[in-house]
């Protein structure tokens, strides 16, 4: 990676120009709007050539660091392999230039892939039906909790507001019913970082909606207690929902619906290998239970009766959340993966996510501190180094993995440990691959005890090197000074 | 070891008030900004907004947390400190010196809830275990 | 051996679970009930080769039928550079995460901080995120950001010239997050100012929603409307077309105090409806309010420009349920689409997008005039996308024009129709429409 310091905008120059486009046949007729609606200066966009708009971001590009440039141990983050069949997929001209209004006659093709790839989601999960308008993981909790709402009002239990979120949830959930208007009611977690049980049970009546639960949890750990939850919370009136950001540990060989989940939200650029894309776009879809299915947001899909698809508005929906039907070229990537991994290799993810897990684990836990010493799902988390005489903290080791080339795993979350580090390998990764990242972690590990100032003043390798996070929150520099350039 | 103050009444959320002829000046304590690291914003209230005891009335940030903050006492506030818009790190530097809201107090009587320096120093003790 | 994506071989395999400590494959589940281990088979298909892959998508196209489009209601068809996907199929910005990382994410940090930078230009406001999922979610999201910016005023007040999937959405989350929504319909094609200013002079809103360019593709004049908004103590959002802004009255303009819309005008293809790029910007007092991602500039440990996420306390892994909002996960990587398309086009390419549109757009209205099968519906000031009153029944009128191969005559309520064109439309596109027009019966 190579420090490049430019801005689009400094590129800039009177004149240049980077577009292509019809001389048009319409004429040289000028655009018919009055002038009172028109801007008054022009936008301060770039004037660039071709060239070097594509040189600019490929050298920034070369700042950057994905899971095609190495092992990205992201925990609750699923960075494993996105195969390029999916982007090719995504890309076919047969799709990508339909209208999402077009009259369904005639984009039969794509509402065969929507409800193709629901069906599969439903055999996958355990679950009655599926909606893939939801554009990412957090959209898909705020749309499970709308509808998980709507059921209980649609019955006229109207005083359920509560919703029970664990403490060691990842921040969507809490945030998510709040957007949702629910009130947040917080079961603790055990020292092994599972639901206490005994913390739950006074908090169930008929005040509360439901629970919201990822299983395995964010230390990674199978909730074993899951029938006794999924029992009481049903048998208090509420339902369950599975955040979806963990499934890549159970996928071919758990499914939520079988634990008692009623509504739930996956991953697609998680569990089912689309990329992430620096932050999106992602699909987080939401599947329910069967009676459920009616409370879906609109617009859904259905045979008509006459051998075609048609849209349709579910009964009871809970409304419309996207001006659309989701992130359809994201849908189309997963289900290339679903296509290609079949029946069978598909009940290979979960377990080979956790083998990996597992051998990351029972091969650092001398070196770093494991808080919870078990058997683990497709993730882990160390709390910082075992030998702590020094002051280097998980920062620190964070920073010194950028120079071996490693990204970072998640750290500081989930907040049950001071020195959190959350390590997931995901199934895509090779035995040598993990090795190479296990003699790193145990060389610094080392260079902590006899080197620490290495590890306080990484990264020393990067781009760029702890940038100054307080100076930008303090004064904040949200977008580029023009008049200071022409200074 | 955290700094407490002689003189100053103490809240069990970490707020501070030096209080004196019905008004009350109310920071945060050096427990508090130590905990949250370098303070980054102090989401402050107006002037003549109303607060509440153990009412929130603003919040401040670091870079990673941020914390609400919960006024120790009721009243109108009567001045904020402009000064921690431009300088929120003031109250790392000097928790103490740096005072965040000035209120006109509605209810002595509430003085008498909050905790002297011994009791807030017993207090974090008690939390530290 | 199984799938290419899986690389281990039966030695790694033995080699990883006797340093696990596990002794049979079932042992990885050891800690899940028996029973709710699935040994059924998956009611899918037998895993296939990318030809087979290839095949399946290529039937799945097949059944759709690609038609000109002379349509919008939302999404437009555009034209998109080459270099787009290009640049954006580039393993450094697609396999990324979000950049939590500074030091292996100053590309991402990057192009958002010059997208922030050019989302601020094109709607005249100060600041700008770093993308929402699409037009309409930015629009409920700019609902409750005035909720959050005005306290205890919990209505909001839309135009019902909005986009009818906009109001959807807004009306969806205001009804879970506890807002009362008002819709004040249009009159003649555009926001009833009149009504919308006694409305929220009532005193109890928070803020109003109105359109820059409208359902009906008419610019809406919003002169003064800010003014009455303000005195009112609430405030105002503008739903926008970015790309149009390149040449109209912007949001800042207007006196808004947020800007939002959607950006899948910016060089995105159609794509069935997505991806496409949600965006927000807004006056700097509220940017504390802001949901979503920023990115801001700074200085790293040897004084080097640096670029980083900040403001982050306003988040949902900081605040968790007191944060503005629960996005995550945005639409990064469309935000790059649109910047790389902004610079490729500047502001003369995005001027003469305009002008190709909107003289085609005018064009089309006046032939379909002439078939004596449409009567002006408002007559007023419009761009690329314009209503006209059908005599035909507007539904059978679009199936009509989809069987001639035509996607357009968008149903908008009565005997109301939309057509729109782009740049991408041709004369002879436009002819062959009218052509057919001019065939059908009334």
């Amino acid at each position: 990676m190579k420090y490049y310091d430019k801005l689009i905008f400094e590129l800039s120059k009177p004149g240049r120009r980077g577009y292509s486009l019809p001389s048009g046949d319409w004429g040289d007729g000028e655009i018919p709007v009055p002038e009172s609606l028109r801007r008054a200066e022009a936008p301060k966009l770039p004037q660039v050539s071709e060239p070097d708009v594509v040189r600019h971001y490929v050298n920034l590009s070369n700042m950057n660091f994905g899971v095609d440039t190495g092992f990205y141990p992201l925990g609750s983050c699923t960075m494993k392999y996105s195969p390029r069949i999916n982007e090719e997929m995504a890309s076919h001209p047969g799709f990508t230039g339909l209208h999402p209004l077009q009259p369904s006659e005639t984009v039969q093709g794509a509402m065969t892939l929507y409800a193709s790839l629901s069906s599969a989601l439903c055999t996958l999960t355990g679950m009655s039906a599926f909606t893939l308008n939801p554009f990412a993981g957090a959209h898909g909790e705020l749309t499970g909790l709308m509808i998980m709402r709507n059921y209980h009002n649609s019955r006229g239990d109207t005083g359920r507001t509560k919703i029970i979120v664990p403490d060691s949830a990842h921040g969507t959930n809490p945030a998510s019913a709040a957007v949702c208007g629910l009130e947040v009611v917080q079961v603790k977690s055990t020292p092994h970082g599972t639901i206490d049980v005994n913390d739950l049970k006074p908090l169930l009546d008929d005040s509360v909606a439901g629970i919201m639960m990822t299983n395995p949890n964010t230390l990674g750990l199978f909730e074993t207690e899951i029938r006794e939850i999924a029992e009481l919370v049903h048998a208090a009136g509420g339902l369950l929902y599975y955040d979806g950001a963990n499934m890549n540990a159970l996928l071919g060989k758990v499914r939520p619906g079988d634990m008692g989940f009623d509504i739930m939200h996956l991953n697609l650029h998680k569990t089912f290998s689309t990329p992430h894309g620096g932050g999106g776009p992602g699909a987080g879809p939401v599947g329910v239970a069967a009676p459920l299915a009616d409370f879906l947001p609109a617009p859904a899909v259905a045979p008509d009766g006459n051998g075609r698809l048609e849209w349709f508005e579910p009964k009871n929906s809970a409304g419309r959340i996207s001006g659309f039907h989701g992130n359809f070229g994201v849908l189309m990537k997963a289900y290339a993966y679903i296509l290609m991994l079949g029946r069978q290799d598909v009940k290979n993810v979960g377990p080979y996510a956790v083998l990996a897990a597992n051998y990351v684990k029972e091969s650092l836990k001398d070196c770093y501190k494991l808080p919870v010493d078990s058997l683990c799902k497709h993730e882990f988390v160390f709390d910082g180094l075992a030998d702590d005489s020094s002051d280097v903290t998980t920062l620190d080791v964070a920073k010194r993995l950028l120079d071996y080339g490693f990204h970072a795993p998640t750290i500081y979350f989930p907040l049950l440990f001071h020195q959190s580090m959350m390590i997931e390998p995901t199934e895509t990764e090779s035995v040598e691959t993990l090795d190479a990242f296990i003699d790193v972690m145990r060389k610094i590990a080392e260079e902590a005890l006899t080197q620490p100032e290495l590890l306080k003043t990484a990264p020393h390798n990067t781009p760029v090197r702890r940038p100054d996070e307080t100076a930008a929150a303090v004064h904040p520099v949200l977008k580029y000074n023009f008049q200071s350039a022409e200074q | 070891m955290s700094k407490i103050i002689e003189g100053l009444l103490y809240s069990e959320s970490h707020e501070w008030v030096r209080a004196e002829n019905g008004t009350a000046e109310i920071g945060i304590t050096d427990y508090a900004q130590k905990s949250l690291g370098n303070i980054v914003y102090v989401d402050m209230p107006d002037e003549d907004d109303e607060v509440s005891q153990n009412e929130e009335f603003g919040a401040v940030e670091s870079v990673k947390a941020a914390s609400d903050l919960y006024s120790p006492v009721s009243g109108t506030v009567t001045e904020k400190n402009d000064a921690l818009e431009d300088e929120p790190g003031l109250l790392n530097k000097d928790p103490y010196g740096n005072w965040i809201i000035r209120v006109s107090l509605s209810d002595l009587s509430e003085l008498d809830s909050l905790m002297d320096a011994a009791a807030y120093k017993e207090f974090l003790d008690k939390e530290a275990h | 051996m199984s799938s290419a994506y899986f690389p281990h071989t039966e030695g790694d395999i033995r080699k990883m679970m006797e340093r696990a400590g596990i002794t049979s494959p079932d042992g990885l589940y050891a800690d899940v009930p028996e029973d709710f281990i699935f040994k059924r088979e998956f009611d899918l298909p037998d895993g296939m080769s990318e030809t087979e892959v290839r095949r399946r998508f290529d039937a799945l196209a097949a059944m759709n039928v690609p038609l000109k489009v002379f349509g919008g209601a939302g999404a437009y068809d555009h034209y998109s550079p080459s270099v787009i996907p290009y640049i954006t199929s580039r393993s450094e910005y697609l396999t990324a995460y979000t950049p939590y990382q500074a030091e292996i994410s100053q590309g991402t940090l990057r192009y958002i901080f010059e997208f922030q930078t050019m989302m601020t230009e094109l709607t005249g406001m100060d600041v700008s995120n770093a993308s929402m999922y699409d037009g309409p979610t930015s629009a409920a999201e700019a609902a409750m950001m005035m909720n959050a910016c005005t306290k205890k005023k919990s209505r909001i007040v839309l135009s019902g010239s909005l986009l009818p999937q906009v109001i959807e959405v807004v009306r969806t989350y205001c009804g879970y997050h506890g807002l009362a929504l008002t819709v004040i319909p249009h009159k003649d094609g555009t926001s009833d100012r009149e009504a919308m200013i006694a409305d929220v002079e009532k005193g109890d809103v928070a803020g109003i929603i109105v359109p820059s360019l409208n359902r009906f593709g008419i610019i809406e004049d919003l002169d003064g409307l800010s003014d009455a908004v303000h005195s009112a103590k609430a405030l105002m959002t503008v739903y926008c077309d970015p790309s149009a802004l390149a040449v109209l009255k912007t949001p800042g303009e207007w006196g808004a105090d947020i800007a939002c819309g959607e950006a899948q005008t910016l060089g995105m293809p159609l794509s069935f409806g997505g991806p496409y790029l949600g965006f927000l910007t807004c006056r700097q007092e509220y940017v504390r309010k802001l949901p979503g991602r920023i990115v801001g500039e700074t200085k790293d440990a040897d004084g080097k420009r640096a670029y980083v996420l900040t403001l982050q306390a306003r988040e949902q892994h900081i605040r968790r349920e007191k944060a503005t909002s629960n996005i995550c996960s945005n639409q990064s990587l469309m935000a790059l689409y649109a910047t790389v398309y902004m610079s490729l086009m500047g502001y003369e390419g995005l001027k003469e997008v305009n002008r190709l549109s909107s003289v085609g757009a005018h064009w089309l209205h006046d032939r379909l005039l002439e078939t004596g099968k449409f009567e002006e519906a408002f007559d007023k000031p419009f761009l690329k996308e314009f209503a006209l009153r059908s005599r035909i029944e507007p539904e059978r009128l679009q199936h009509e024009l989809a069987k001639a191969g035509f996607f357009g005559a968008l149903p908008a309520g009565d005997d109301l129709v939309t057509f729109c064109v782009t740049e991408n439309r041709t004369k002879a596109e436009a002819v062959a429409l009218v052509d057919a027009i001019r065939r059908m019966t009334i």
